[in-house]
Formats: C-alpha cells, structure tokens, sequence
C-alpha cells in the first residue's frame, strides 16, 4: 500500500506540472485550455492521494468542468488565432527571473517546513463536510450562494450586447 | 513516505508556473488561466496542510474557495468579452486605456 501511494502521488505530481507547463507553453488558447483540464485533473488526483476524496469530485466537476467550458466557450466566441513567436525582450526576460526566484524561495520554503503527524481528527468525505458546513460553517456556506448569485447578475449585466441608443447615451 | 512537505513542493512549483505564465504571456486568457492555475496550487496547500489537523475543515475552507473562483472566473471572462467588444483584441499589450 506504501509503495502504491507514493507511484500515485509522484503519478499526479508530474502529471499536474507537465500539463501546467503545458498551459504556459502552447500558443494555440484552445490547447492551453485543454492541457488546464490535465492540469486539473492532476491536481484532483492529489487530492484523492490526501483522501479528500469529496473535494477531488468537486475538483473534476467545477474546474474540470463548468470553469473549462466556460473558458472554451469564450474562446470559441472571441475567434482567437495563435500568437505569433516573437522574441523575448527586456520585461519578458525580467518576467522569467522573477518567476524563478519565486519557485526556488517557494520552494526552500517549503523545505523548511515540518511535517507534522498526519492525524486528522475527521476524514474529508461528504457527510463530514456536510457536518462542517451546517453545523459550524452555515454562514459561509450561505454567503457562498450570495456571492455566487451576485456573480451571476454580473456577468450577466456587464457581458450584455448594449442597445444602439444605451451605447449613445454612455458616450454623452 | 509521502509528507505534507512534498505536497508543499508540488504546490509552490505549480504556483511557480502560474506566475510565469501570467508574467510572460499576452493573452489575456492564457493570463487568468495561469492565476486559475495559482488559486489551485493555493488550495492544494490548504488541503495539504489541513490533513495533519482536520481534513473535513480544510476541505470545507477550500470548498468556500472554489466557489469564490467559480463566481471570479465567471465574471472575468465577462469582463474580457467586454474588453474584447471595445478592442477588439485580446492581447494585453494593446489594451493601455490606464496607461498616462
């Protein structure tokens, strides 16, 4: 079982940063957006390895999901073609140091953390995290859904094709 | 074994790569999804860390999380269909309204 889990987490672990590079790496948006869903595929299969095995179902479902096909769709809309290559100038070479300096200070970091005994007092399935959620957490839980439909009216108002005549009036 | 800190590692390269995409690419859509890519390096630490206290919180934390990057998602690629109706473009560089 050992064994098993340690190929599962180093499976997930190159996979999610081969196919984040992957992201960054593709000039086609379309490509970019599916490596994403690898990426979050991957990321979900790292939860799975941590047991939060109702929280890797909401990974594969929202981002995986829903987040992608909004993002393909608005893709298809905006009729993308790919980025022609051009040469690294000053800001994109300062660009890659930075983001270097980030990795190895996120990761030394890391390194200087302790591990502390894995003994979580309760698992990460749903009927715990339900627990959670209507006993302790109620009120995220419901601003949650106001965010949400807050979000929602939004979109709604600012994504809208505006009228000849409304388009007139904000100009005046 | 697998420790919390090998998780830690996983998450800050994935970060890591989210910055650089979001510092080296011009399209805007290949720029949010890089902070997409971010957001679930942040919550995978979270998740990560909650296992040596109590998973069923952490998930519930970063279940809160991944609704609010939903409600985000949704309402920047709204803002970047706008964007897009008034430029025409979506490459960042052309986009300089703000710029003095």
């Amino acid at each position: 079982m050992e064994v098993l889990e340690r190929v599962a987490f180093y499976v997930m672990a190159v996979l999610a940063v081969i196919s984040a590079l992957l992201v960054v790496v593709n000039r086609n948006p379309v490509a970019s957006a599916m490596s994403l869903v690898g990426a979050f595929l991957a990321v979900a299969g790292l939860y799975l390895t941590l047991n939060a095995t109702f929280l890797s179902a909401i990974q594969v479902l929202v981002y995986a999901g829903a987040i992608m096909v909004l993002f393909l769709f608005v893709i298809m809309l905006l009729n993308l073609e790919r980025e022609p290559f051009d040469l690294p100038g000053i800001g994109r070479i300062a660009g890659f140091g930075l983001s270097v300096a980030l990795l190895f200070s996120l990761i030394s970091l890391a390194l200087g953390a302790v591990a502390r005994p894995e003994t979580s007092a309760r698992g990460g399935s749903g009927a715990e995290i339900g627990d959670v959620f209507f006993s302790d957490y109620l009120f995220p839980f419901e601003m949650a859904s106001l965010l949400l439909l807050v979000a929602m009216v939004g979109v709604i108002v600012v994504a809208r094709r505006r009228k000849p005549e409304e388009e007139e009036e904000e100009q005046a | 074994m697998i420790t919390v800190v090998d998780y830690y590692v996983v998450a800050s390269i994935l970060f890591a790569i989210g910055a650089l995409g979001f510092l080296l690419r011009k399209n805007v859509l290949v720029m949010f999804m890089s902070v997409e890519l971010m957001l679930n390096s942040a919550n995978l630490v979270l998740v990560a860390s909650a296992k040596s206290f109590d998973l069923a919180r952490g998930s519930a934390f970063a279940l809160v999380s991944v609704a609010v990057a939903a409600a985000e998602v949704g309402v920047g690629l709204a803002i970047i269909i706008a964007l897009f109706r008034l430029k025409a473009t979506v490459d960042a560089e052309e986009i300089t309204n703000l710029r003095g």
